[in-house]
């Protein structure tokens, strides 16, 4: 059993939690997936899940949005608190899609529908039963901006989506997602199909970002989790090794496993 | 500078080693020109075969194709025959068949995929949907006369051909509404969901607009397969001689729509061929030559709906 070793933040005056992770487990049929994590998210932060390949950190962020749900044979233990209200996320009490509405997600490659751009952010707001016409066109001009998509798109809001480059796709997909006004927004590995300029324009905007909405990002690349995140947390095979502040988790780890990873001997 | 500058082609003869590999790539290359001079013969046969039928039905029907043959209808005079009544039942016949199979067969498929556990009873239920598709249409017609003819009552009626045919594409209809389905990447159905979907908005706002290229591509190889059949139309008791229509669907004034030709006696093309093909003269092999004409006409023009459909929305849509 490796030792995790969660340490409070540095609290600052302002810091008021989002979410709190308690002895989540998961398993897909017999397989645990994941082992009894605890951490907490911080409101209008960027949390960033770090790991190896297959260490669970996908499977941590789906359970975020009860994602797991649309396959059979899988199982949660423990409880995600969703505040303010502190509804346990995971409980099969809750519908997914409730949790869904509030919670949205930006996948690893851009998966625009193919509809035109205007009806791909529209979306969200039509599962939502929004049918006035002025409150979409002005949802839609709003989410595309705070995507830094609006300049690009604004002239081309009836083409099909799958005309915007890939870069532009995953602001799209961004936009699709803050229409709904979410209260977290999940990243799984945003970046991992886009090249180096696009790669830094999606993680220029995730710290923008932060102001509106609380972050969850998964990745495999230790340097962005750096750039844009104020907590990280380091997940090995399913367990949650180390949860700090970004500059402690890079500079002074606790963990060696951690150390390890970070400078890259093992991953 | 040397290194900017390809050396030399080396022109000493080549080394056994080299000779042999050179007269082994030789003898393979043989294999590849004899295999596909292999295939471009079995494709020629093919076409030649088609060729010639459909050469010898267009020298024989060609001549009797006009437009009163196709607003006549049959008669003891082959000269004055024509098939009205035959591509009218086929007409209605397919819109029943169409009806029916459709919504039965997409929403099957769609059940199928979207809904349904994945567990032993799908599976079997999934292999016994692709069996359907093998079984001989004179089965269908044999369940169809016991079923449709006499117990439901429904006589031999276009209904009851309708429903017959139906029965018999339904499962190319089952299985092309998967197909289609299953192209759609799962990454577009987790997007819809994660903005909060249920499974039937996931449904009717992704999974059937984007597989309806390839389910009406299904439908109409369905339909055109079912334009030919004459086995169980010919079991549940079509007429093979007809002097008269339908009634009419608009019905008599005052009425919007009438659905007594549902329970009218019918023929369709077919049938109609079979007649005449069995009759000794030669005016009515002309006949069925030019009604063979007009059938495979409306069987080529449906399946070339069918190739524009899935040409036409690929390229809207590409994952």
């Amino acid at each position: 059993m490796v030792t995790t070793t969660v340490s409070t933040p540095s609290a600052k005056p302002s810091s008021e939690l989002k979410a709190q992770v308690n002895s989540l487990s998961f398993y897909y049929g017999d397989f645990q997936a994941l082992k009894g994590i605890d951490f907490p998210v911080e409101k209008n932060q960027v949390t960033a899940l770090i790991g190896p390949s297959g260490c669970g950190k996908s499977t941590f962020l789906r359970c975020f949005n009860r994602m797991h749900d649309l396959y059979p044979n899988m199982r949660y233990e423990g409880e995600i608190l969703l505040y303010p209200d502190g509804i346990n996320i995971v409980s099969p009490e809750v519908d997914p899609i409730e949790v869904r509405m509030r919670i949205a997600m930006v996948f690893q490659k851009p998966n625009p529908f193919p509809k035109s751009i205007y009806e791909n952010v529209a979306y969200g707001l039509r599962v939502r039963g929004e049918r006035q016409r002025n409150v979409i066109d002005e949802k839609v001009e709003e989410a595309l901006r705070s995507a830094a998509l609006w300049d690009e798109a604004k002239d081309r809001l009836n083409e099909l989506a799958f005309n915007l480059s890939g870069g532009q796709q995953q602001r799209l997909c961004i936009a699709r997602a803050l229409a709904t006004d979410p209260e977290i927004l999940l990243f799984d590995e945003p970046t991992s199909a886009l090249d180096p300029i696009a790669t830094a324009r999606i993680e220029e905007l995730v710290s923008e970002l932060k102001e509106k909405v609380t972050i969850l990002i998964v990745t495999h690349n230790m340097q962005q989790a750096a750039r844009v995140s104020a907590y990280t947390a380091f997940m090995y095979v399913g367990q949650l090794i180390e949860f700090d502040d970004t500059k402690k988790i890079f500079t002074n780890p606790s963990s060696k496993l951690t150390e390890e990873y970070i400078t890259g001997r093992f991953g | 500078m040397s290194t900017l500058f390809l050396p030399a082609a080396d022109l000493s003869p080549p080394g056994t080693g080299q000779r042999d590999m050179r007269r082994l790539i030789a003898r393979h290359r043989i294999w590849d020109r004899l295999f596909g001079l292999l295939g471009v013969l079995a494709l020629l046969f093919a076409l030649l075969v088609f060729a010639l039928l459909f050469g010898q039905m267009l020298v024989n029907g060609l001549p009797q194709l006009s437009w009163d043959f196709l607003t006549s209808f049959p008669s003891r005079r082959a000269a004055s025959a024509g098939i009205l009544s035959a591509w009218v039942g086929t007409v209605l016949v397919m819109l029943v068949t169409a009806l029916v199979a459709v919504p039965l067969g997409v929403g099957a498929g769609i059940y199928l995929e979207e809904y349904a556990p994945k567990n032993l009873l799908t599976d079997i239920i999934e292999i016994n949907v692709t069996n359907l598709a093998g079984v001989p249409s004179i089965i269908y017609g044999l369940l169809a006369l016991g079923l449709f003819v006499y117990q439901f009552g429904l006589g031999h009626s276009i209904a009851a051909a309708g429903l017959t045919l139906a029965l018999l594409i339904l499962p190319v209809v089952i299985v092309a509404t998967r197909e289609a389905i299953r192209t759609i990447p799962q990454q577009i159905r987790e997007g819809a969901y994660a903005c909060g979907a249920s499974k039937w908005q996931v449904v009717a706002h992704h999974v059937v607009p984007y597989s309806l290229p390839g389910i009406m591509t299904g439908v109409i190889i369905g339909l055109a397969r079912a334009i030919g059949e004459t086995a169980p139309i010919i079991t549940i008791g079509a007429l093979t001689f007809i002097a008269f229509l339908p009634p009419s669907p608009f019905g008599q004034p005052g009425q919007l729509l009438s659905f007594e030709w549902l329970a009218a006696p019918f023929t369709v093309m077919p049938i109609q061929m079979f007649n005449w093909i069995s009759r000794p003269e030669a005016a009515f092999q002309a006949n069925a030559a030019a009604a063979g004409l007009v059938l495979v006409a409306m069987t080529l023009s449906m399946n070339a709906i069918a190739i524009w459909i899935r040409y036409y929305f690929r390229q809207k849509i590409k994952w």
